[in-house]
């Protein structure tokens, strides 16, 4: 009798077993890099939002490929928050922790709630495992995790049992452990196995032995879960209500590629996606280097400055020059982005933020590049700004980004950050034919008296972008100043007043066309949070509890930082007091009272980490002296 | 390129409405001069020619073209054309650069450009000197070169453009001389109609700041002496009567007499084609005042081309699995369908 028909029989039906119902999990995966837990997160989460549940997650993993197994350093996590009604954040507290062995259970147990379960692989509290963690002595054995529902499990031993029959070697055996927790986490919160045993086998259709063992890990750690004395109970989270369609489940550098190959499709245009490898960013090119079918060209560059050269070139030939990086690479590609703001090309800069400064801590985020964004080049260097709020948010934004960067020649930041890029949501898919065209005109006839004027502008300042190869319209731009209209270099006083001031207007006049701030609370009242990014989530469900409870408070996102939504001041002299949570030392704050000369109170964080929903909310009542 | 239809063009027509700005006597003039009657005689439409530089004397070139032109940053020209190329390829594309431009603080983006094979056109005009920010020590200063930034003689080793680009596995890489103008002419041509990233370097004379530093190539005294024609197939013979030559002792070059026991046979025959740039290696470490210095093309070979071979990716992606359609796209991850009737969530929850 093989170990998985054991398991069967001893999940016997006469166990009557106790279902509660929960309206929201969040559960976390933890194990060494070498353990899987990406895998076994990502697969929960899918078949969470397959069931109809609301999703929200992030992963965290260490900057090291392959730090020491058992290190605190090696340390691997994936939180799922799931739900059956609305949710903005992948969760504050957890409320069940696998931990695979002794440094995850070290580096993860703060964030588990009292009372909470905590399912740990005991064959891995070795002496030499529990040293690399620092433990002096075993916490399973040493009541220190008293305040929790533990339940340890012999995880390496049960699946070795499982797969016994199996031609594989230990090392692929210990590989499936992932599979064997995911399946008594499945039974726990009443998951099906289908849509991940269909992924099994798709996955490992070429290594029959492999998926069998898979399969077979899967299947017993599930059936394990009806055996268990700890836990004689399993959760229900019902389907949320969430507005029919179709969905899929996408992280915001997913978003992000497609909203580039969507935008350039919307346009007529080539993608041309210039780039040096660096960490949040690079998903954005391994995902848009897998796209040549979509005529999508991708250059990995020798260095950041070469990416966005390259990019500035492809736009000057008449592609969409887009480049992507994080906050070191932004700092190297300063003068070239400068370039395009004199030469008034257009370009899309996209910065993954990640935790600075310098090297910093790149696995990690942060907000603290705004002012970068803003100021970070010489002289007077006006660009557009603008951040999604969201992961999903990411493919309209990168969309809206190209328009605004094709129609007023301009370069144009995108400002992502490693949390939107990593954590994923669920995304209704758009309907195609319901995008609305990015229109672009290049001019095919001289445009004064049978010459070409180069900087001869519309009426929203705006000059023409003429591409080489066309006949009659040749004409040298660079970067030194030049004269009005005609483009030639031009050292004059008042000539250069003149370009500064202009350049500075027609980016001023973008908040013409730009949507206005709304609020998501009353249109007055005691309190304003006001935010940028990737803290939105975290906000608006701080707010809307707040809400609910009957304070008097509404939340507003920027999501144009450059220039801000006209009635951006208006909105904050709304309220009594203002609160701008950031994830810095306080970038919006300084713009929206310098600009608007309203007082405003800030709520920072540093820590590499997203808001909780509680840190915005314990502000919220502070402020409000609930 | 289709010429069949096109004017008859002459260098005028390549001449911009702006006023040259290079100090009297400087090389650049003869440079532009020549580059204007290359491009006229190409049988290519001006449109199609692009400029692009990046930050120096020799940076000004695109505006005294009449084609199009980016006047870029410092040493970063070869990136903005890199992106040009790569979205048109149908442009001849030019980089003007200099020896601070191109081979210091650009010095990353000329090895990758030659590296892989953009089919760009890069003039590196080589004074050994920085001018436009008047007269510092270059990366190709000699030795002992005094300056303002090196008042006691620079003590740091030069660099070797011709052997930089050789090393950085250029398929065409050439040396020629400002006032050599047939010699130029005939370079620049060539560079031209090369497929793939030429190198050419231009021996060229800063007159304010590093007069004279290439008269023993100029001086019609002893230019004969000093200055090797490369020609493919040919002996490496020089001096006024033709009577000195190079011959390969182990691996290193020497120079011989012919006659004398020397005999034509015993000299190195120039292959600018061979695959492996081994002998154009050897040539390009020949200094004066040891060597002739070696002018004309030491490489020219055939490589396909990054644009091209970006492009065909595309081409055989579309042509194996059909041209990609954003439905698929969006498609690609598992899917899910939300049906009106299903939704019995609760809405707000603390």
């Amino acid at each position: 009798m093989s170990a998985t028909a054991a398991a069967m029989t001893m999940a016997s039906p006469s166990k009557q077993r106790r279902i509660e119902e929960r309206p929201e999990v969040v559960i976390r995966f933890a194990g060494d890099s070498g353990d899987g837990m990406q895998l076994a997160g990502t697969q929960f989460s899918n078949v969470s939002a397959v069931v109809g549940n609301d999703i929200s997650t992030l992963p965290d993993f260490p900057a090291e490929i392959r730090a020491p197994a058992g290190s605190l350093a090696g340390v691997s996590g994936y939180q799922i928050h799931f739900s059956s009604y609305d949710i903005y954040t992948p969760g504050d507290r957890v409320h069940a922790l696998v931990a695979m062995n002794p440094a995850a259970l070290k580096t993860n147990i703060k964030d588990l709630e009292e009372g909470g379960i905590l399912i740990v692989n005991s064959d891995a509290f070795t002496t030499s495992d529990l040293q690399k963690a620092g433990y002096k002595t075993n916490p399973l054995e040493d009541g220190s995790l008293k305040k929790y529902r533990l339940v340890a499990v012999p995880i390496t031993k049960l699946n070795r049992e499982a797969l016994s029959d199996l031609k594989l070697s230990p090392r692929e055996v210990d590989r499936c452990r992932n599979f064997f927790v995911l399946g008594l986490v499945y039974w726990l919160y009443e998951r099906p196995l289908e849509p991940t045993l269909r992924w099994i086998k798709e996955k490992f259709a070429r290594n029959p032995a492999v998926m069998e063992a898979n399969i077979r890990a899967l299947k017993a750690g599930y059936s394990y879960g009806e055996t268990l004395e700890e836990l004689p109970v399993q959760y229900r989270v019902p389907k949320a209500k969430i507005p029919p369609g179709r969905y899929r489940k996408i992280t915001g550098n997913e978003a992000t590629a497609l909203g580039l190959v969507t935008a350039a499709q919307l346009a007529g245009k080539t993608l041309v996606y210039c780039s040096y490898p660096i960490t949040p960013a690079s998903d954005i090119l391994h995902t848009l280097a897998e796209m040549r079918r979509y005529g999508v060209l991708t250059i990995q560059a020798e260095d950041e400055i070469a990416a966005v050269g390259a990019a500035i070139g492809a736009s000057f030939g008449g592609a969409l020059g887009v480049t992507g990086t994080s906050g070191p690479g932004l700092c190297l590609k300063s003068e070239a982005i400068n370039l395009a703001v004199m030469a008034e090309l257009p370009v899309v800069i996209i910065d993954v933020q990640r935790a600075g400064p310098s090297t910093g801590m790149p696995t990690k985020t942060e907000q603290a590049d705004l002012l970068q964004a803003l100021f970070g080049r010489n002289g007077e260097s006006p660009v557009v700004v603008v951040a999604p709020a969201s992961p999903a948010e990411c493919f309209t934004m990168i969309i809206e980004a190209i328009r605004l960067a094709v129609s007023y020649m301009t370069p144009v930041f995108f400002m992502s950050d490693g949390y939107l890029a990593n954590s994923a949501e669920p995304w209704p898919i758009p309907k195609v034919e319901q995008l609305p065209k990015i229109e672009i005109q290049h001019p095919t006839e001289p445009n004064e008296d049978g010459q070409f004027m180069p900087y001869k502008r519309d009426h929203r300042l705006v000059r023409p972008w003429a591409l080489p190869g066309t006949p009659g319209l040749e004409h040298r731009i660079g970067g030194l100043e030049k004269e009005d209209v005609t483009g030639n270099v031009s050292y004059d006083p008042l000539n250069h007043e003149h370009m500064v001031r202009t350049r500075a207007q027609k980016v001023a006049n973008i908040a013409d066309e730009i949507p206005p701030l709304s609020v998501v609370g009353p249109e007055t009242g005691d309190l304003l949070v006001i935010s940028w990014g990737s803290t939105y989530g975290a906000i608006i469900a701080a707010v809307e509890r707040a809400q609910r409870k009957g304070l008097s408070v509404a939340c507003a996102q920027l999501r144009y930082l450059n220039p801000m939504p006209k009635n951006t001041g208006e909105v904050l002299r709304r309220y009594k007091r203002v609160l701008v949570p950031e994830l810095n030392l306080g970038h919006l704050r300084l713009l929206l009272q310098g600009r608007y000369l309203v007082e405003c109170i800030g709520l920072n964080k540093v820590q590499g980490r997203p808001f909780l929903v509680s840190e915005i909310e314990e502000k919220i009542h502070e402020l409000l002296h609930v | 390129m289709p010429a069949a239809s096109l004017p008859t063009l002459t260098p005028k027509d390549f001449a911009s409405d702006q006023d040259v700005r290079w100090c009297p006597g400087c090389g650049d003039y003869s440079i532009l001069a020549q580059m204007k009657k290359v491009c006229a005689s190409l049988g290519i439409p001006r449109e199609r020619f692009v400029f692009i530089s990046g930050i120096g004397c020799s940076s000004r070139f695109p505006y005294y073209m009449n084609t199009y032109g980016f006047h870029t940053i410092h040493g970063r020209a070869p990136t903005f054309a890199t992106g040009l190329k790569v979205a048109r390829p149908d442009l001849l594309v030019w980089v003007i650069t200099g020896d601070g431009d191109g081979l210091s603080i650009g010095g990353n983006h000329l090895l990758h450009a030659l590296r892989r094979n953009v089919d760009i056109k890069i003039i590196l005009f080589n004074n050994e000197i920085y001018g436009l920010t008047k007269g510092q020590y270059s990366p190709t200063s000699r030795l002992g070169t005094r300056t303002k930034s090196s008042p006691l003689g620079s003590f740091e080793n030069p660099i070797r453009p011709i052997t930089i680009a050789l090393a950085a596995e250029a398929t065409f890489v050439a040396r020629t001389i400002d006032v050599d103008v047939n010699h130029l002419t005939e370079t620049l041509r060539r560079a031209a109609f090369h497929k793939g990233s030429a190198f050419v370097e231009v021996y060229q004379n800063c007159k304010v700041f590093n007069d004279g530093v290439f008269e023993y190539t100029t001086d019609k005294e002893v230019k004969s002496d000093n200055v090797l024609y490369l020609e493919h197939g040919k002996p490496l013979i020089f001096g006024k009567n033709r009577d000195k030559g190079i011959r390969l002792n182990g691996l290193e070059p020497e120079v011989v007499e012919l006659g004398k026991g020397v005999s034509v046979d015993d000299l190195i025959i120039h292959d600018e084609k061979a695959a492996e740039p081994t002998l154009a290696f050897v040539l390009s470490r020949m200094y004066y005042p040891q060597f002739p210095e070696p002018v004309g093309v030491f490489r020219a070979i055939e490589r396909p081309t990054f644009e091209d071979l970006l492009n065909r990716q595309v081409e055989d992606a579309i042509k194996a699995k059909g041209r990609g359609k954003l439905e698929e796209l969006f498609q690609s991850e598992d899917i899910w369908e939300v049906e009106e009737a299903e939704a019995n969530g609760p809405t707000a929850l603390d």
